[in-house]
């Protein structure tokens, strides 16, 4: 891309930043937090990284945006001080060194790799054996598959975290109702909400499907099964579960579960997380696929908030 | 340049404008409902010039098809999301059901 395109992009990218740590109003600040992450997407897509661009709009931007806006809404009505109080000097000093440390830290790691790094070649040469086309999945699920695999029960942690700040008498029942149509056949977001829940299932498969050989992939898929979740959850056509529903929790362990389970039969073969011979795909693929689900309800989940008493649930819904 | 060039520059323009139409609405117009008039209506004529000017460049079916459906997909959810915060105005400055 054009020369004045990536300056005009970088300079957005460093505004949006600044207004969304120097924005008094802490709404406005999240609401730069947005744009920034959609900005740094379009960033990637411009390296060619059309992989990190997906997650980073979808969960860098969509779900930690809503996550931010969600923690926003319910702080402020329970009449906690949300606005930013000014911070002393020390703690200004000290986060300065903190993050200037980490950008000298990381600024030395990314130009320690040196322009002539085989890394790509040898990947390119390793994925012919997997039998899938898009190098990041190869990496994602086979060659460094350690890391994704503790992604997943990071993500499955966090989720557990969530629930296990219930209120009394909140254990194990549904989150607050998301639901901000009444009655929910007569409005458009309900009709709405039901059109886009299967079109999201469909998107979601492809993403996952397509993952293999083009961008795409288990987190981008599963993000997008997680908006189609929350929206109609939004528009009442789905009601979330209780947090003890056997099918949900089958759900959200499936995924982290399955790899570990596949990751073990590794061992049979002689290392942890290798596949057989020309079951790679197949195993990745399945793999993928549990994965998505298991990421979809999580997020959904994560989002919705801890289970509530039932009482709370009709006016809950903010 | 073609003149295949000039329109999808030309396209490209005019979406802009619209764009840009409808933020100013966004920040200048009095009341909520008029500015998600000016958000929805504009940005929606905005996104359709430059998805036609985009479909152009790539000048095949199977993309244009796709940015069609991306395009559906933003209206419904541009239309659907207009909807929820109007009524959700209304409820803030009218209190009756």
């Amino acid at each position: 891309m054009s020369l004045v395109f990536d300056l005009v992009l970088c300079l957005m990218i460093l505004g949006t930043a600044a207004a969304s740590l120097l924005m008094r109003s802490a709404l406005g600040g999240i609401v730069f937090f947005i744009a920034f992450g959609n900005l740094l997407g379009i960033a990637w897509l411009s390296l060619g990284a059309v992989n990190v661009a997906l997650a980073e709009i979808a969960i860098g931007a969509g779900v930690t945006g809503i996550l931010l806006i969600l923690a926003h809404a319910r702080l402020s009505a329970m009449g906690d001080p949300v606005e930013c109080e000014p911070t002393s000097p020390w703690m200004r000093a000290a986060v300065a060194v903190i993050c200037g440390g980490l950008i000298v830290l990381l600024s030395v790691a990314v130009l320690s790799i040196s322009p002539t790094d085989r890394m790509g070649a040898q990947i390119a040469t390793l994925m012919p054996a997997l039998g899938i086309e898009n190098p990041v999945t190869g990496v994602l699920l086979a060659f460094r598959a350690y890391d994704t695999l503790l992604e997943t029960f990071v993500l499955l942690g966090a989720l557990v975290a969530v629930w296990a700040i219930a209120p009394p008498g909140g254990w194990p029942q549904r989150p607050a109702s998301l639901a901000i149509a009444t009655p929910v056949s007569l409005t458009v977001i309900g009709t709405f909400s039901r059109v886009l829940l299967p079109a999201s299932l469909v998107m979601a498969a492809y993403l996952v499907w397509t993952g293999s050989d083009l961008p795409g992939g288990a987190f981008q898929g599963g993000t997008v099964l997680a908006g189609g979740i929350l929206v109609a959850a939004l528009g009442g056509a789905i009601a979330l579960p209780r947090a003890d529903d056997m099918r949900l929790r089958s759900v959200l362990v499936l995924g982290p579960a399955m790899f570990l389970g596949i990751g073990l039969g590794g061992i049979a073969l002689g290392r942890f997380l290798s596949y057989p011979v020309g079951l790679e795909k197949a195993l990745i693929v399945a793999i993928e696929y549990a994965l998505a689900l298991s990421i979809g309800a999580t997020l959904a989940l994560l989002v919705a908030g801890k289970p509530v008493p039932p009482a709370a649930v009709q006016e809950g819904g903010d | 340049m073609t003149g295949l060039e000039y329109a999808i520059a030309g396209l490209l323009f005019m979406g802009v404008f619209f764009y840009a139409a409808g933020s100013l609405g966004l920040l200048r117009f009095p009341d909520s409902a008029s500015r998600l008039h000016a958000l929805t209506k504009a940005d929606n004529v905005g996104l359709g010039l430059v998805a036609l000017a985009v479909a152009l460049h790539w000048g095949s079916v199977a993309v244009a098809a796709k940015i069609a459906i991306v395009w559906l997909f933003a209206i419904f959810t541009a239309g659907a999301t207009a909807q929820v915060l109007g009524q959700s105005s209304k409820d803030e400055t009218d209190p009756r059901p």
